[in-house]
């Protein structure tokens, strides 16, 4: 049943139940305060899709914090005994309402997690039982610069199902089989006659939307490596992270344990580059000693080394939270124009 | 490897060696026997230890593959999980994730004359390599080793130190920072005793691991000895997490040194961002 379908607005919180009775675990955006965050659908309140998620939806796949194996620690004879035990499997997650931005954010993950060797096991378990339903962007926010880097509002990268909001409802097209799955039984009409409507707002999106630097320009690596240009683009940069945190294709993690008596966890956790302490050595040696040599690698990670790795994609969606609520207004998209501009 | 690459092997100690002060030997056995029996890796590859409760911590395995009744992995004493290392006794069970990483090229070393130069702990990765190497002698030409520390104590692998010493088939150049009583060998940093030296580089490999400024310096002699930039090859260290090149710390540029490293030569290193 792949095409293009209507799902109409009153049957939207039907649909969502009965997405919920087929087993999944259904996420969508809620607006809590004045922050949009991914949260379990909790069987009757609606979505709320009018703004981008404050926070991608990459918390549902790669958790701020997870366990990844138990320990048990006893002492026979004076010696020092271990037993581990595994997580349990997770169950078939829905995520509902992301942005291509955010669908582009797992693909990005899922060269890492899934595509390279060896595969994470936990991301991939989740990933693989993960269903993801998108919406076109219907507005853009000031700090957006998807189409600097190759994405588009109704870019279909990472998404089984992508919908655009129209007066009547949503318009759905479904995209793979995990979408075709989820949407079977689902009280769909055709959608043929709304095409024309949801390219006009498409296009409407896009011209609202910045763009900053071209994607096929190229970042000029003299500058790139030049301290003073550092120094000068992120003096005001004070090491918060929130950028990374924010950030749908950061991925970067710290290990840790954490026991009490005999029985402990080893557990992952998010971690930013941007930190002192994330290169630090027992030693006391640092080789990314200060926030221009952690910037620096922050966006030659997005822009070069990961296209390098992967293909040459790009780890930045242009999805712009991290310049919407840098505490400090450093606008990497404006760095990367320069970087890319200088000559 | 198993399939889950996070999920550290089983492993006892057998045998904790004192080193120096503040450095130990860690001689460890997988607890399941096919395992052990099947575990192979190359020279130059690195595991991560575990001692559960405290963490996880990357070490070069320093026992060489063509001697294996035991893994050997040698720690200073530094942080939390290395003290923990040290804590360790004899039957006490720890988690192993081994081999990852990449290793010495030895197959393109083959008859030529390799020169080792080590500081400290550093001396811990080209051990692998020496013994391996000594284990396959006919197949190298001269080997010599040019080994520094702080004080006489704080020499690495004595008991080594002493064999290489004795053997007719190696030359073993020993070094101190500053003079120290009853030290009858030589003084001066690392770098500065190999200009001395002047090592022919014709026909010759060097590899070195040390300290990161040893290294730095180390580097520069080398090329100024004439070294080619494919035959000066390094090892290098990093805060690690992960092991497997996905949690994103250890990286030089676009290469992670726990997947794409530890080992290069000059030759790649000089195209990276210089973040030693």
């Amino acid at each position: 049943m792949r095409g293009r379908f209507l799902l109409r607005k009153e049957r939207l919180g039907e649909a969502l139940r009965s997405f919920q009775a087929k087993g999944y675990a259904v996420f969508l955006p809620y607006l809590e305060g004045e922050t949009v965050l991914f949260l379990p659908y909790d069987g009757r309140r609606e979505p709320f899709l009018e703004w981008p998620s404050t926070l991608p939806p990459k918390s549902i796949l790669f958790p701020q914090s997870e366990t990844l194996f138990y320990f048990h620690r006893t002492k026979k004879d004076g010696k020092v005994r271990v037993e581990l035990e595994e997580v349990a499997p997770s169950q078939q997650i829905l995520i509902f309402g992301s942005r291509p931005c955010d669908a582009k954010g797992f693909s990005t993950f899922d060269k890492v997690f899934v595509g390279d060797h060896p595969k994470d096991p936990y991301y991939m378990e989740r990933r693989l039982k993960t269903t993801i339903f998108s919406l076109t962007c219907p507005f853009p926010t000031p700090s957006c610069f998807c189409l600097s880097v190759g994405l588009e509002p109704d870019g279909k990268e990472g998404s089984d199902i992508i919908a655009t909001q129209i007066d009547e409802g949503l318009y759905v097209e479904i995209l793979t089989e995990k979408g075709e799955r989820l949407m079977e039984g689902i009280n769909l009409e055709d959608g043929a006659s709304f095409e024309g409507e949801v390219q006009m707002r498409i296009e409407r999106t896009k011209r609202l939307i910045r763009r900053p630097f071209d994607p096929k320009d190229r970042i000029q690596v003299g500058i790139f490596e030049q301290e003073e240009f550092w120094k000068e683009a992120v003096s005001k940069c004070i090491s918060c992270g929130l950028c990374t945190y924010l950030c749908p294709t950061c991925y970067c993690f710290n290990i840790t344990d954490e026991a009490a008596l005999d029985r402990g966890e080893r557990i992952r956790s998010w971690d930013s580059c941007m930190f002192y302490h994330y290169t630090l050595e027992a030693s006391g040696h640092n080789p990314r000693p200060t926030k221009f040599d952690r910037f620096k690698n922050r966006v030659g990670h997005k822009f070069l080394f990961f296209p390098e790795r992967y293909e040459g994609s790009i780890s930045c969606t242009g999805c712009g939270r991290c310049v919407r609520f840098c505490p400090v207004s450093v606008d990497i998209a404006e760095i990367v124009r320069r970087l890319k501009e200088a000559r | 490897m198993k399939r889950n690459p996070y999920l550290p092997e089983l492993a006892t100690v057998i045998e904790v060696v004192e080193e120096t002060p503040n450095i130990k030997s860690l001689r460890v056995v997988f607890n399941d026997k096919e395992v052990m029996e099947q575990f192979s890796f190359e020279p130059g590859q690195v595991g991560q230890i575990s001692v559960f409760g405290y963490g996880e911590a990357t070490f070069v395995i320093n026992s060489p593959p063509t001697r294996k009744d035991y893994l050997q992995f040698t720690v200073m004493k530094v942080g939390e999980v290395t003290t923990a290392i040290h804590e360790l006794k004899a039957g006490d069970e720890v988690g192993v994730r081994a081999p990852l990483g990449n290793f010495f090229p030895y197959e393109r070393m083959k008859g030529r004359d390799i020169l080792f130069i080590g500081g400290g702990i550093g001396l811990a990765p080209l051990r692998t390599l020496i013994l391996f190497m000594l284990d396959n002698r006919s197949q190298y030409g001269d080997i010599t080793i040019l080994y520094g520390a702080r004080t006489p104590p704080d020499l690495c692998f004595k008991s080594d130190l002493e064999e290489w010493a004795r053997r007719e088939d190696v030359k073993l150049i020993l070094t101190v920072d500053n003079p120290y009583p009853g030290w009858v060998g030589r003084v001066g940093l690392v770098p500065n005793v190999l200009r001395e030296l002047e090592p022919k580089a014709e026909g010759k490999v060097a590899i070195t691991c040390g300290p990161p400024i040893m290294i730095k310096f180390t580097l520069k002699a080398l090329l100024d000895l004439g070294f080619r930039e494919e035959d000066i090859v390094t090892t290098l260290e990093r805060r690690m997490k992960c092991g497997v090149g996905l949690c994103g710390r250890c990286n030089i540029g676009p290469k992670y040194v726990c997947k794409d490293g530890p080992v290069f030569s000059y030759a790649e290193l000089k195209g990276l961002p210089f973040e030693l």
